[in-house]
């Protein structure tokens, strides 16, 4: 079964003044196939970080500790490299590539991914039906890649495109935030999909309980300053929507 | 893109004038009190050799430049014209095809080819004609000579056409274009500079726009070693609606120049002008003046210009100044924008993130960035060709930035 370890992860970013800033402190997870596990916490406690250096963002620099995807090294592959091995992104601010179409984009990324072009007919289906589930418009595919998309279309594009490619490990970088209660349904429905059909690893980086209404993790683990503070069932995310994160920050 | 300067103008505010990138404006140099001021004439004695002191020369390389400030006698480049059979085609002097109508030389090289033209060419499409296939004309520049030329591109009133210039070949060549679009014809222009890597081009396209006609006027410039096109649009009546769009790729080594001059002085006129460029190696050059004029008569005007250049290495130099006058308050909309910067990183992370490889990503991002004008010049074969074009000097790129990238 596919494993994604992560032991030991710290990982600095440069600042502004020319020094560096630790932001992960010693990270450690293990994510297997189908499973779902909730990263919560505080703003700034490094979540964003976590999945930003797994994807291999070049703003961060791990300075110790591993990631292996099935005992493969992930840090010494390149970002591209990553996705092809099967780790996916989705990104919770993702950029516009003016004049790129979402259509040429996904065929694109598709056969990057695969090592082959799909077969066309069946890759028109696929992508029609993708949208279709996600409420999304079929003009869509002829708009440039996040080029005025309205916040709730981004994220359903970043889910489309976990749906298409489907990876082997998704982590999903805040995809609630910035969604009104019918986005997010539809946008967990669409992750629900991608579980129920390839099963991928699902990291799902939040601040706030609401998208776990709608996508039940096993596993829930606590961020504060850039390490896991606490872990356990779905039962944490319950008391957190309880008490909030007050009683991590004070005891730091 | 880092977006450095973006101005809307507001109409009543005045005219700014800005550049994309801090550089010294040169001491000494006195920019004209407004850009209607400009000397044009048929007579070359009427333009002193540049020095590079003056506000028109002072970004061009001279030394390249210097054989089409000669006035002595110039050979012709070699010319060919296909056309639909609609078209009439004339060759041969100035005065033969007409010319000099809706054309003054505005600088010492367009004078100076003025005057030592031997064979000109007009191209007329019939009024209420509407051609089905493009008129091509192709220009072939001989390595070591200096060649001079001059086209006239007519279309009567409510004619319809697309006529593609496309320079070829070596030399040294100063072509003058007169683009005269009657009224309510639908006319675009594209001019191709697809020269060898050693020509040199200096060029002056005037383009009158008809009562209610529609002009586009599409520049294209990946080759050539030192090329500078000046686009000049007048409105011979109100209700005309001029576009300028550009594309250009400059190497190392390479200067690209052009120089916009959108003079509104009929009433209820659009203009729009769009350029847009990347740039690569040691001393690539490019350089884009958009200068707008709004005359006291040009009411109901509405117009924007805007120049964007994507810097793919260090060694690059973009200058972009745009340049808005103003003249009436009772005006539809003015605005401009100019930005510089550098390939964007987190559009390449985003690509590569999806399984893409970062030279098909940096081509994806480059062909966006271009795609939106090249598409619409309106023949597949010419676009497509122009975006191979594209793709195979950024494949230069990829490899000289190679040894620098992947530290991680």
């Amino acid at each position: 079964m596919p494993t994604l370890e992560i032991r030991d992860l710290h990982v600095t970013v440069d600042e502004a003044d020319g020094g560096t800033k630790e932001i992960l402190r010693g990270v450690d997870l293990t994510l297997k196939s189908g499973e779902v596990h909730a990263v919560m916490g505080p703003n700034g406690s490094g979540k964003s970080t976590l999945a930003y250096s797994i994807a291999g963002h070049p703003k961060y620099t791990v300075t110790g500790g591993t990631v292996t995807l099935d005992g493969e090294d992930v840090l010494a592959m390149s970002v591209d490299e990553r996705a092809r091995a099967g780790l996916f992104l989705a990104m919770q601010y993702p950029v516009e590539v003016p004049g790129v179409t979402v259509s040429n984009f996904l065929r694109t990324a598709k056969t990057a991914i695969d090592g082959e072009a799909p077969k066309l007919r069946t890759w028109v289906k696929d992508v029609k039906q993708a949208m279709d589930d996600l409420k999304m418009d079929s003009t869509f595919a002829e708009r440039n890649v996040n080029e005025h998309f309205s916040g709730g279309e981004k994220k359903r594009h970043e889910i489309l495109q976990m749906e298409l490619l489907k990876p082997k490990f998704a982590i999903l970088d805040e995809t609630d935030s910035g969604l009104d209660v019918d986005a997010l349904k539809v946008v967990s429905e669409g992750v629900n999909r991608a579980l129920a059909s390839t099963g991928p690893g699902v990291l799902l980086i939040t601040h706030y309980t609401r998208i776990l209404r709608y996508i039940k993790p096993q596993f829930v683990h606590v961020f504060v300053e850039g390490r896991v503070a606490e872990q356990g069932g779905p039962e944490l995310a319950d008391s957190l929507e309880e008490t909030g994160y007050d009683r991590f920050l004070t005891r730091a | 893109m880092t977006a450095v300067d973006e101005t809307t103008t507001d109409p009543a505010a005045g005219s700014p004038a800005n550049t994309a990138r801090a550089h010294s404006h040169g001491a000494g140099t006195v920019p004209d009190a407004s850009r209607a001021e400009r000397v044009t004439s048929f007579d070359v004695a009427d333009f002193t050799v540049p020095t590079g002191r003056e506000e028109e020369w002072k970004f061009s390389p001279l030394r390249e430049f210097a054989p089409l400030f000669e006035a002595g006698p110039a050979g012709s480049a070699r010319v060919e014209v296909t056309a639909p059979d609609a078209v009439v085609h004339r060759t041969g002097t100035l005065q033969e095809v007409g010319a000099g109508t809706a054309f003054t030389p505005g600088d010492r090289a367009a004078a100076a080819g003025w005057a030592t033209t031997t064979e000109a060419h007009l191209v007329s499409v019939p009024a209420e004609a509407e051609l089905d296939a493009p008129v091509v004309v192709t220009v072939r520049g001989t390595a070591g000579s200096t060649t001079s030329g001059h086209l006239v591109v007519e279309a009567g009133h409510h004619a319809k056409a697309l006529v593609v210039l496309a320079h070829t070949g070596s030399g040294a060549h100063r072509g003058g274009v007169e683009v005269r679009a009657g009224d309510g014809a639908d006319l675009t222009v594209v001019t191709l500079q697809e020269w060898d890597a050693d020509a040199v081009h200096v060029g002056q396209h005037d383009v009158l726009v008809g009562r209610d006609a529609r002009v586009r006027h599409i520049a294209v410039s990946l080759g050539g070693k030192a090329v500078r096109v000046s686009t000049n649009v007048r409105y011979a009546a109100p209700g005309g609606d001029a576009q300028a769009l550009g594309v250009y790729f400059a190497d190392a080594g390479q200067h690209l120049e052009h120089r916009l001059f959108v003079d509104h002085e009929a009433t209820n006129c659009k203009s729009y002008v769009e350029y847009k460029g990347a740039l690569q190696g040691d001393d690539a050059h490019a350089v884009w003046i958009g200068d707008v004029l709004i005359r006291a008569a040009a009411e109901a005007t509405e117009t924007y210009e805007l120049n964007r250049n994507l810097v793919l290495t260090d060694g690059a130099r973009a200058d972009s100044v745009p340049n808005l006058e103003i003249e009436t308050g009772e005006i539809v909309g003015a605005g401009h924008a100019s930005a510089t910067g550098r390939f964007d990183d987190e559009q390449l992370f985003y690509l590569q993130a999806r399984g893409i490889p970062e030279d098909e990503a940096r081509r994806l991002v480059v062909r966006g960035f271009f795609a939106g004008i090249v598409e619409r010049i309106g023949v597949p074969e010419i676009s497509e060709r122009l975006m191979t074009t594209i793709e195979t000097e950024l494949a230069a790129t990829a490899l000289a930035g190679a040894s620098s990238t992947e530290e991680n």
